[in-house]
C-alpha cells in the first residue's frame, strides 16, 4: 500500500511562560511518535484526552509546529511546505469554528472558493454535500442555531468541497447523541468505502473498534501500540478479564493470587490497588472458580464483573489505567 | 492570489451585511462632534469661524482611522479568543503571512468607506464657512491610504495580543489619550505652547493622520512639514505591520 502520512519520531514541547516563582516544566505533548499510514486507510489514534493525540493532527494538518521530528504528508514536509498540504488535506477540528456571520451554504461555498474551486462547480457541489448530509432544508440559515449533529456535518461537508484525499478529524463524535454518533459513524465507513484516506482521533475505544483499520494507541505523548482492533485486543494475554474488589488485606490478597494463578486457563493475575485483574482466555465458568477461590481462603469479594476481549482491556493492560479516567 | 481574494470577498460579504451597523459605528460619533463644534457653538459665537476648517480634517483622520483599526481588531480578538472561526481560513491555500496580509487590506477598505460617508457629511453639517482646499487630490489619495493602512496594522498588532476579556478595557484606554493627543482637534503647530508636550504627542501615530489631512485639505493653515508626516505614516506603518504579522503568526501556529 502506498504510504500518504509519514511520521517520524515526532515531538512537540510546549515551553510554559515562566512566572514569577521560577520556571514551569516543559510539556512533552509529543514525544518520539513514528507512524505511517496508507492511501485509502482508515487510520485511527486512540487515548485518553491529553495524550497527544490533538498535537499530532494539529502538526499533520499545518497548525502546529513540530519541535523535533518529521511529518510528511504525499511525500510534502508539513513543516516546510504547509500551503502544498493545505490543498491535499481536508480538516474537520474538535471545536464548532463554523463562520457564524455566513449561511451553512455560505460557509461551504467561500471554502472551496478559498481553494480555487470555480464558481459553477462550487455551487454543484454545495448542493450535492448539502442534500447527501441532509442539511439542505437549514442551508441558507445563519449556523448559530445548528445543533451538535448538524454543526459537525456541516464541519465534514465544508472539509469535503475541495476534494480533499485525506480527511483528519479530532474527536468526530465528541458532544453527540448516541444516535447522531451512529449517523457520523455510518456517514464516515461511506466516505471511506468511496476511497477517502481518513485519519481519526478519538478517546472512544468503541469508535475507534467499529471504525479503523489499523489503531495507534497513544499515551502521554508515547506511541504504546498500533495494529488492526482484532489483533490489538487479541494481545491481551487471555483476552478475558475477571475484576474482583476483595476486602483481602495485603497478605491475604497476595494468596489469593497466586491460588488464582493456579486455576485453569488463567494467564496472568494482577493487584491493582486492591483490585485483583484476572486476565483468562475463556469465561465459562472463570467466574464461579475464582469465588469458590476466595471463598476457600476466607477472602469475601464485594463486587465482580467479567469482560469481553475489548480496546478497553487492551488499554487497561497496558498502562493499569482504563481510558474513560 | 486567487486565494487572497476569496478571503476579500468572504470579509465584503460580512461587511456588507453589517453595513448598517459599521455606518453607525463609524460615523455617529465624528457627526455628533462635528455638529456641535462646527455648527452649534460656532452659531453661539463661543467658537471662532475659522475653527470648523481646521477641525475638518481631524474629523477625517479619526473616523477613518479608528474604523480601520476597529474593523481589523475586533473581529480577531473574537477569532483567536473565542469563536476560533478563523481557523478554516488559516487552512486555506495560501501562507499564514497572506491571511493577515487580507486582514490589513480589508482594515484599509473599510477606513476609505468610513471617509467617504463621513466627508460630505461633515461638509454638509459644518455648511457655508468651511475653505477646503481639494486640489491636491493625488496627496490627499496617498495620506488617506497611508493612514488606513497605519491603522488597519495597529488594528492587527493589537487584535493579536488582546485577549476577549480585556478589549473593552484597552479600547477605553488606549483610544482616550490615542483621540485627544492626537491633533484631531486642534493643528500640531499650536502646541508649542507646551514644547515638552508637542514633542511626546509625536509617539501617537495618530497625529500623523491628522496633520497629514491638515496638509492636503487646509495647506494655507499650519501644519508638519510634509516629509514629518510621510517619516511618521511610514514609519509607523512598517512597525506595526511587521509586529502584527509577526504575532498573527504566532497566534495561527501553535
Amino acid at each position: 500500500m502506498e504510504t500518504v502520512i509519514s511520521v517520524k519520531d515526532l515531538r512537540k514541547v510546549y515551553k510554559p511562560q515562566s512566572d514569577r516563582k521560577g520556571k514551569k516544566p516543559e510539556i512533552k505533548a509529543v514525544d518520539g511518535i513514528s507512524f505511517e499510514v496508507g492511501r485509502g486507510e482508515f487510520f485511527g489514534l486512540l487515548g485518553p484526552n491529553g495524550a497527544g493525540k490533538t498535537t499530532t493532527i494539529g502538526v499533520l494538518t499545518t497548525r502546529v509546529r513540530p519541535s523535533g521530528g518529521l511529518a510528511l504528508v504525499d511525500g510534502t514536509d508539513v513543516a516546510k511546505d504547509p500551503v502544498t498540504v493545505k490543498r491535499l488535506i481536508g480538516v474537520v477540528p474538535q471545536v464548532n469554528n463554523l463562520d457564524r456571520s455566513l449561511t451553512g451554504r455560505e460557509n461551504l461555498l467561500f471554502h472551496a472558493e478559498y481553494f480555487g474551486i470555480p464558481k459553477h462547480e462550487r455551487e454543484k457541489r454545495a448542493n450535492d454535500l448539502l442534500e447527501r448530509f441532509q442539511l439542505a432544508n437549514r442551508a441558507d440559515e445563519k449556523t448559530m442555531g445548528f445543533s451538535g449533529g448538524m454543526a459537525q456535518r456541516l464541519k465534514i461537508a465544508r472539509a469535503l468541497m475541495h476534494n480533499p484525499s485525506i480527511l483528519f478529524l479530532d474527536e468526530p463524535t465528541t458532544g453527540l447523541d448516541p444516535q447522531s454518533r451512529r449517523a457520523m459513524w455510518d456517514l464516515l465507513t461511506e466516505l471511506h468505502t468511496r476511497g477517502l484516506t481518513i485519519f481519526l482521533t478519538t478517546h472512544y475505544m468503541e469508535e475507534a473498534d467499529e471504525l479503523c483499520q489499523r489503531i495507534a494507541v497513544v499515551d502521554h505523548g508515547k506511541l504504546l501500540a498500533m495494529d488492526t482492533p482484532v489483533k490489538l485486543k487479541s494481545s491481551v494475554p487471555g483476552g478475558y478479564l475477571v475484576e474482583l474488589q476483595t476486602s483481602a488485606q495485603d497478605g491475604a490478597a497476595s494468596n489469593l493470587q497466586t491460588a488464582l494463578k493456579a486455576i485453569p486457563g488463567v494467564v496472568e493475575v494482577l493487584n491493582v490497588d486492591g483490585r485483583i485483574r484476572m486476565y483468562a482466555d475463556k469465561a465459562e465458568g472463570m467466574l464461579a472458580q475464582a469465588m469458590k477461590v476466595a471463598g476457600d481462603q476466607g477472602v469475601s469479594v464485594t463486587d465482580a464483573h467479567v469482560a469481553e476481549p475489548s480496546l478497553e482491556n487492551f488499554f487497561l493492560h497496558l498502562t493499569g489505567r482504563s481510558l474513560r479516567e | 492570489m486567487s486565494t487572497l481574494a476569496a478571503l476579500l470577498h468572504r470579509d465584503l460579504r460580512v461587511a456588507q451585511r453589517e453595513l448598517k451597523f459599521s455606518i453607525l459605528r463609524v460615523a455617529l460619533q465624528p457627526l455628533l462632534f462635528t455638529f456641535i463644534f462646527g455648527y452649534v457653538m460656532p452659531k453661539m459665537g463661543t467658537i471662532q469661524k475659522g475653527y470648523t476648517t481646521m477641525l475638518l480634517p481631524g474629523i477625517l483622520a479619526l473616523s477613518m482611522t479608528l474604523s480601520g483599526m476597529q474593523s481589523v481588531a475586533l473581529p480577531l480578538v473574537i477569532d483567536f479568543g473565542w469563536t476560533k472561526e478563523i481557523e478554516d481560513r488559516l487552512l486555506a491555500p495560501i501562507s499564514i503571512s497572506g491571511v493577515a496580509f487580507e486582514k490589513i487590506l480589508m482594515g484599509i477598505i473599510q477606513a476609505v468607506v468610513a471617509g467617504i460617508i463621513v466627508l460630505p457629511l461633515a461638509v454638509l453639517i459644518m455648511g457655508s464657512g468651511l475653505n477646503l482646499d481639494f486640489s491636491h487630490p493625488f496627496l490627499l489619495i496617498v495620506v488617506a491610504i497611508l493612514a488606513s493602512w497605519l491603522f488597519s496594522a495597529f488594528g492587527l498588532a493589537l487584535g493579536t495580543v488582546v485577549s476577549p476579556q480585556q478589549i473593552g478595557l484597552v479600547f477605553n484606554v488606549l483610544l482616550g489619550p490615542m483621540i485627544f493627543f492626537g491633533c484631531t482637534y486642534y493643528p500640531w503647530g499650536s502646541l508649542n505652547v507646551v514644547p515638552w508636550f508637542q514633542k511626546l504627542v509625536l509617539i501617537n501615530p495618530l497625529v500623523y493622520a491628522s496633520e497629514g489631512f491638515r496638509s492636503t485639505l487646509t495647506p494655507q493653515l499650519p501644519h508638519m512639514p510634509l516629509w514629518g508626516i510621510m517619516a511618521g505614516l511610514v514609519g509607523f506603518s512598517i512597525l506595526f505591520t511587521y509586529q502584527g504579522m509577526k504575532q498573527f503568526e504566532r497566534r495561527a501556529v501553535d
